[in-house]
Order: C-alpha cells, then structure tokens, then sequence
C-alpha cells in the first residue's frame, strides 16, 4: 500500500489520473476571457492570474513532494523537470544558469495552454500564461525558496518558445514560530 | 517523560486492548506550527490541555530537530545552536523509542510534518508516513473547501486515516 521509491517523470505521469487536453485548454481560456470581461484592465487581469497561479501552487507543492520522491535538497532542475512532466505531460528544460546559481530560465517547447489562442489587438499586454509564473512562485514559497518568475520569451506574441526566467531572491528559514513567554 | 504513560513504570507496556490497535496518537503540523489534525486512539494519561499538548509537541520536534542536525558527525557545514534551519538541510531524525512508546516522524520539504506515536515494538514507521502524507494530499490538498493552513475538517480524510492506522501491525 505504501508508495514506491523514486519513480521517473514519465512512470509518474502515467499514473495520474488524466483530464482530456481539450476540455483544459478551453477551460483555461474561458477563464482568462471572463477576468477580461469583469477585470478590463490588462494589467489586473495579469495580476489576478498570478495570485490565482500562486493558490494553486500552495497546494500543487504537496501532491508534487508526495508523488515525486524527491530528496530533501530540493534541487531547482529536477523540480522544473520532473513537475511540468508530471502535472502538465510537457517537457520543460532549465538552462541559463547564472554565475552564483540563482537565477535560471525554464524553456517550454510546447504549451497546451495556448492551443487555438490568439492575443487581439487590444490585448497584446496581456500574459496568457501568467498563471505558470504564480504555480511556480507559490510552490517555492512553500519550500522556503522566494522568488521572482518573469516571461522572457511568449509564443503568443511572435517569439519562438517560452521562457520563464525564476530568480531566488532569498531562502526563508524556519522560525520557532511561538513566543517564549505563553 | 512524564507526561505520557502510565504512572508506574514497566519494562513492558500493556498490550493494546483494541484488536491490530498499535497507533496512540497522530499529530500533523504545518510549517507555522499550526496543528491540523490530532487523532487520538489510546491515551489513557493527559496532563496538559490540548492546546499547551501541541505547542510541547512541536516545540519539542523543532528542538530535536535543531539538537540532531548539530550533532552529526558527518556534516561540513553547522551553525550555531538556535540559528534557524531551512527544511531541507542537515540530517533529520524520523523516530524516537522510550519504554512505554514510540514516536515516528516524517517531515516534507514544504513543512508539513506527520508525527504518529504507537506502541515500542512498532517497526519501522517511514514508509506507513508517507502513505499518510498521500492521503493528505489526495483528501485535503486536493479538497477546494479546505483552507491551506487551517485545521483539517475533513471527514473522509479522518477516516481513511483511521482506517490504514487500525490496520497498522
């Protein structure tokens, strides 16, 4: 009954249980057109993407540490690897790792997100994918890691790929977290 | 420690009353020592309130914890004793074993820790933790009426908890 040792993206994947690519792409932009409907600032709808994102990776953390069997020492490559490959079937690469190894940019060849999407005129402000760069800040956070996720490069808005770059800003610490006199 | 256990001390602890029953209590915690589930199956002695009870149990965690990283023989790197520890570094224990009971603990890198306290022959723990932290995920995580960081009210999570401790050899 217990889970199995540490078990490739691709055996992980596969066992999940999966929802139909379709039903998702067009589920996601439904939900971007609505925050565009109700918000009508580009900017709003860019931040109410990522703090969406960030709920979402709160929680996505956990399921991704129960599942992937990861050591303790969470390094950044597998973690970008391994999760894209688990949650969204995609590969992602980590290249363009800085001097001291805190800044890196996450490559996504392919994006379900976007199937069928294309940007309006009225719109070319807006981050379709914004809610990747709020997973990722949320799940950090919750692995005492504070970070920045900024887009690079954005296939909807004529460049070749994606491109996420996440820069650690500083590793939280665990804090005792009652005062000494209750 | 005195504060579990019966008042005289024995070399060997009664055995369970209830049949397969090997688990005392359960505790989760998160990573602001917010306790979110406690279950409790046998526990004959309580001396402090629940609340006092969880702070301790915590306190104590994140003591040995701090005790046990800079105590290990084979890490380079230590800080000072006190200096706050990031989740993922040092060595960790995973249990502790007393005449009356025996204390199981695994910790995930996002904080969440799972402490269950069964009878002392109990073998090793670490696999039947992780198991829990899946059920965690599966029936909270998961959950969209629960809160991150609130106690758990979950009852389907309550029972299949109950269930796969009950069945714990």
């Amino acid at each position: 009954m217990a889970p199995a040792a540490p078990r490739s993206d691709e055996a992980i994947f596969a066992s999940v249980e999966h929802v139909n690519s379709e039903l998702f792409t067009l589920t996601y932009g439904a939900i971007v057109r609505q925050l565009l409907t109700d918000l009508e600032e580009v900017e709003e709808v860019n931040k109410q993407l990522d703090q969406m994102g960030y709920n979402i990776g709160i929680r996505l953390v956990d399921e991704f540490l129960a599942k992937s069997n990861v050591s303790k020492c969470v390094d950044f490559k597998e973690t970008a690897e391994v999760g894209f490959k688990m949650f969204l079937g995609i590969t992602a690469s980590v290249t363009n790792w800085d001097a001291e190894g805190t800044t890196c940019s996450l490559i996504l060849e392919d994006n379900p997100l976007v199937d069928f999407v294309e940007l309006p005129d009225t719109c070319q402000d807006l981050y379709y994918c914004n809610i990747f760069s709020g997973i990722i800040r949320g799940a950090l956070e919750m692995v005492s890691m504070k970070t920045e996720v900024t887009w690079v490069r954005d296939m909807l808005r004529g460049d070749d790929a994606f491109e996420l770059k996440v820069k650690l800003l500083k590793q939280v610490s665990e804090e005792y977290p009652y005062k000494d006199d209750e | 420690m005195q504060f579990f256990g019966g008042s005289e001390i024995s070399p060997s602890p009664p055995v369970p009353t209830a049949s397969g029953n090997n688990a005392y209590m359960l505790y989760i915690f998160n990573r602001n020592g917010v306790c979110l589930l406690y279950r409790e199956w046998n526990r004959p002695l309580k001396t402090l309130n629940s609340q006092q009870d969880h702070k301790l149990m915590f306190g104590l965690l994140f003591s040995l914890k701090s005790l046990t990283a800079k105590m290990d023989p084979t890490c380079v790197d230590k800080g000072n004793l006190g200096v706050p520890q990031l989740p993922g570094q040092g060595c960790s224990f995973h249990s502790f074993r007393t005449n009356t009971y025996k204390l199981s603990l695994m910790e995930s890198p996002s904080g969440i820790k799972i402490i269950l306290v069964t009878h002392p022959r109990t073998g090793d723990l670490r696999e039947s933790l992780k198991y829990i932290y899946n059920l965690y995920v599966e029936y909270v995580v998961k959950n969209p009426l629960y809160s991150p960081g609130a106690p758990i009210r979950c009852e389907l999570f309550d029972t299949s908890v109950d269930q796969y401790v009950r069945g714990l050899g």
